[in-house]
């Protein structure tokens, strides 16, 4: 399959975001004006005063999270090619069957780890 | 008219049909705020929305105060109380990412839906052509690529606000996203196996697996759901977990957060993220029809084109054997699908109440996804044996 296939992806993205960019510029244009005041330039935070850093410290879970999305989401890539050989190469008599399992038990068992470490527990 | 339609230049056909594409999605995406107040109203034995009646149209016999029923008066001037409110950009924002996060919401909601064939047409000899805009290999692939980037919308919203709602609400949505990414992946992957059948070159197209779908016989006849009950199961969670829906909406748990991500934001570019999230309902249950739910065929073990044969044998009409008339049917048998899809989620919606942030990051991880590696399993397995 060519490239030139792909070709509509690229239109329909160029659409969407002239589309959407059109929709604010007509909301801004058409849109109502109002002095502006300190209410409006502050923080919402359901009326109390707003006080310190907006960009509060948090949780160390969450990078946690997110290294753990990448190592996973990296073997599961990895499964994507594999799903296009797997029944020719059965039907081949290739061996496949043991050697993924093998590596869909290193994911398991690096799950299995994580668990145990707790670093998914929120609670704590 | 259709030979002059294709002898346009590709990219000008590409444009109007990227166009017509959007502008199904755009309103229906719109009219599906007004479709969850209507719901939410049933669900609690309340009439809803049915009060706006614009003097003129509302006269019209039946279709006015059907129209008024629906609430459709109330979604228009929704829509234009919208456009005509002040479009404040708060002074402490960071300007430039603050109006960018609506756009790219926008964008991958709008710009999936060129992986999904939305129907499908016979031509001369029989063959089943798909309706879609870019018909490609990587298909699903693809639509996770694109789909996966609206999490960007999320942070950049979060964090050009300046504002402590919403920080924490666009932190708390992209660790859920990419947590329940993991499990939507590894639930298709048992699709994928199984229609790479050998000898077929691979492919992650949606169109293969809606033609799987609508084999002869027995087995070929079954819808994916019935074969892969758990995997259907696993990708419908992760789809309302996706798309930030009750009881998976971390991100704007009102309770909470306000607002989440958008609580500095108002007019249209509040509403942007509305109809992005609707959008995006619209193409993952579009997908998960395709993937488990044969697609464009009416029911199981009834494929399109027998349904079609059946109604020319029965009629003698020729045209419905026209590709058009063809095409309009498998369309007009999946948008409505979709349709039903969609009240479910909003049916959802109204019944189960919300998950608390420790019981959503412990669902992704520690049950979907043990769950769809043991289902990897159960069919790497199941497949080796079949084909013994």
């Amino acid at each position: 399959m060519s490239s030139a296939a792909y070709f509509p992806i690229l239109v329909q993205i160029c659409l969407a975001i002239a589309l959407t960019a059109g929709v604010l510029l007509t909301s801004q244009l058409l849109g109502q004006r109002a002095r502006r005041n300190a209410i409006k330039d502050t923080p919402y935070e359901c009326g109390v005063k707003s006080d310190g850093n907006p960009h509060t410290r948090f949780s160390v879970k969450f990078y946690v999270t997110v290294m753990l999305f990448i190592l996973f989401d990296i073997e599961v890539v990895f499964l994507i090619p594999w799903a296009f050989i797997y029944r020719d190469f059965l039907a081949n008599n290739i061996e496949i069957v043991a050697p993924i399992l093998v590596f869909i038990g290193v994911i398991v068992l690096g799950l299995f780890y994580e668990v145990k470490k707790g670093a998914l527990k929120w609670e704590k | 008219m259709i030979d002059f339609y294709f002898s346009l230049p590709d990219i000008v056909r590409y444009i109007i049909q990227g166009i017509a594409v959007i502008c199904f999605l755009f309103p229906v995406g719109a009219a599906c705020s007004m479709a969850e107040r209507k719901v939410a109203a049933w669900a609690q034995d309340r009439p809803g929305p049915n009060r706006a009646r614009p003097w003129l149209l509302a006269r019209i016999p039946i279709i006015g105060p059907i129209l008024g029923y629906f609430g459709i008066f109330n979604l228009m001037a929704d829509g234009g109380k919208l456009l005509f409110r002040e479009d404040i950009t708060p002074g402490h924002v960071n300007k430039f990412y603050f109006v960018m996060a609506p756009i790219v919401a926008m964008t991958p909601a709008l710009s999936t839906i060129v992986f999904v064939p939305f129907g499908a047409y016979l031509d001369s000899a029989g063959q089943i052509l798909p309706v879609m805009l870019a018909n490609v290999d990587i298909g699903i692939l693809g639509v996770f690529a694109l789909a996966s980037l609206s999490v960007y919308s999320l942070i950049l919203a979060g964090w050009a606000s300046n504002s402590k709602y919403p920080f924490l609400g666009a932190i708390r949505a992209s660790a859920q996203l990419i947590s329940y990414e993991l499990s939507m992946t590894l639930a298709v992957v048992p699709v994928l196996l199984w229609i790479n059948a050998p000898g077929t070159t691979g492919s992650l197209s949606l169109v293969r697996v809606v033609e799987f779908q609508s084999q002869p016989g027995f087995w070929g006849g079954m819808w994916f759901v019935f074969i892969m009950p758990v995997s259907a199961f696993i990708f419908l969670i992760t789809i309302f977990a996706e798309t930030n829906r009750q009881p998976f909406d971390m991100p704007e748990s009102e309770a909470d957060l306000v607002g989440g991500y958008h609580t500095e934001y108002g007019s249209y570019k509040w509403s942007l993220f509305f109809v992005a999230e609707y959008c995006q309902m619209i193409v993952g249950s579009g997908i998960f029809i395709l993937l488990f739910l044969g697609g464009w065929n009416p029911l199981p073990w009834i494929p399109l084109a027998d349904l079609v044969n059946w109604l020319h044998d029965l009629l003698h009409w020729q045209w419905l054997m026209h590709p058009i008339f063809v095409g309009l049917l498998s369309i007009g048998i999946f948008v409505t699908k979709v349709l039903i899809f969609i009240f479910i989620f909003m049916w959802v919606r109204w019944t189960l109440p919300r998950f608390r942030y420790d019981q959503v990051m412990r669902i992704g991880w520690q049950r979907l996804l043990p769950l769809s590696i043991a289902n990897l399993v159960v069919y790497i397995i199941a497949i080796a044996l079949l084909q013994k």
